[in-house]
């Protein structure tokens, strides 16, 4: 056991564990690479630190400076836990319906919230944060879903990591919501091995896209078209509210208290399994349940909880 | 039974308000034919003019997006749902 030279140095390194009981088939195994363990509580620390340090060695980050970003929460942490650190100031465009836990978690690490429209979804905060980005050149705005330093985290962290402790994977399920993690990954394990597959899970936006007046307010990540992810992917599925929340609270038999979005990442793992004969399925647990307590994921009726679900954005 | 198709919001006004709409069975393609012959005003919306998916439109057979199975020539049977969502992002 060593002594780590500061928290940063904790990020990444996660421990990929065997779920197999969740198996529908006994002849795949189910591993799940638990990304809560980072210190700031998600995958999303990774992406946070890789944009940061490109920016840094880019010359595009004075000390003291100010970062702007849009967030449904995950990556604002990961921003904020890392700004404080290195002394940077930050501001998360945030919208309105994330679970308190989120925007409490942004005032502790001293984060400056700039809400936006709740129904508006991750679609409008971006929106938001580009216009404000425009307005002041002098903030650095990384733009998580044009950085190439987010896929590149995976590139090298994740998927490297992955492909050390399980080298027999052969498929590889994560959620698709940058793309970050579904790109880098899948690209680095594509190239060890290219007879493993790629499957994206989308949980549900839920009433996040009523506030769309038409298809043109809709949007791909730039790094997801400019990786050609359509061809990297082989399977895209969605899976609903209630599913997700089932199994999020399956996890728990495993031991594994995981975010909401989670639960939809074990479902798309367990179906998966179900279609395939054998193989060995790794899947992302993207973050920790801590954030969700206050949406009674765990405890209160399956109907409200999934009811709820459908207000809030939790991936 | 027919196909059932499920509408986001952003189509319902073109559909006489509904959220889930009935279709004949077929390919994808087919499928949102028939679609357009019922309600005209969802012609262009979701399969452009040159043919292609609306880029910001994705389009899941029973939760299977259509870009990675077979596109439009995708086989849609009876009791199949047919869901229409505008593509967003998280993070």
């Amino acid at each position: 056991m060593t002594a780590y030279g500061n928290v940063l140095d904790l990020i990444g390194d996660t421990p990929l564990v065997d779920v197999s009981p969740l198996s529908p088939n006994p002849a795949v195994r189910i591993l799940a690479k638990l990304e809560g363990q980072n210190p700031g509580g998600s995958v999303k620390d990774r992406v946070a630190l890789s944009m940061v340090e490109a920016a840094e060695k880019d010359g595009l980050l004075a000390p003291g400076a100010t970062i702007l970003e849009s967030s449904s929460g995950n990556t604002g942490i990961g921003l904020a836990l890392v700004a404080r650190i290195k002394g940077y100031r930050l501001r998360v465009v945030l919208p309105e319906n994330v679970s308190a836990e989120r925007t409490q978690l942004l005032a502790v690490w001293g984060a400056e919230i700039i809400p936006s429209p709740g129904s508006e979804g991750s679609n409008g905060a971006m929106r938001m944060a580009q216009r404000l980005a425009a307005e002041h050149p002098e903030w650095w705005f990384p733009f998580q879903y044009g950085n190439d330093a987010n896929p590149r985290a995976h590139y090298e962290g994740t998927g490297p990591e992955i492909w050390r402790d399980c080298p027999e994977v052969t498929h590889f399920v994560a959620g698709l919501g940058t793309s970050g993690t579904l790109l880098g990954v899948g690209r680095y394990l594509k190239e060890r091995n290219p007879a493993v597959q790629v499957w994206a899970v989308e949980p549900p936006a839920g009433e996040m896209v009523d506030g769309l007046k038409n298809f043109d307010e809709g949007f791909v990540p730039p790094i997801f078209v400019a990786a050609d992810g359509y061809a990297l992917l082989d399977r895209k599925r969605v899976v609903g509210p209630r599913e997700s929340i089932e199994w999020t609270r399956r996890l728990l038999d495993v031991g594994v208290f995981a975010g909401i979005s989670s639960g939809a990442m074990a479902a798309g793992a367990a179906r998966c399994a179900d279609e395939i004969e054998r193989g060995t399925v790794v899947f992302v647990v993207a973050d920790g349940g801590w954030k969700y307590l206050s949406t009674g994921a765990w405890t209160d009726d399956l109907d409200a909880v999934t009811e709820r679900a459908r207000t809030q954005i939790y991936f | 039974m027919p196909v059932e198709v499920r509408l986001p919001t952003v189509l319902r006004a073109h559909a006489g308000g509904q959220a889930k709409v009935k279709a004949n069975r077929g390919t994808l393609g087919e499928v949102l034919a028939d679609l357009v012959r019922q309600f005209p005003n969802l012609a262009g919306q979701v399969v452009t003019d040159d043919g292609a998916l609306h880029r910001f439109v994705n389009v899941y057979v029973n939760d299977d997006d259509v870009r990675y199975l077979q596109k439009l020539e995708t086989k849609v049977d009876d009791d199949d749902v047919v869901s229409i969502l505008p593509a967003v992002a998280g993070g």
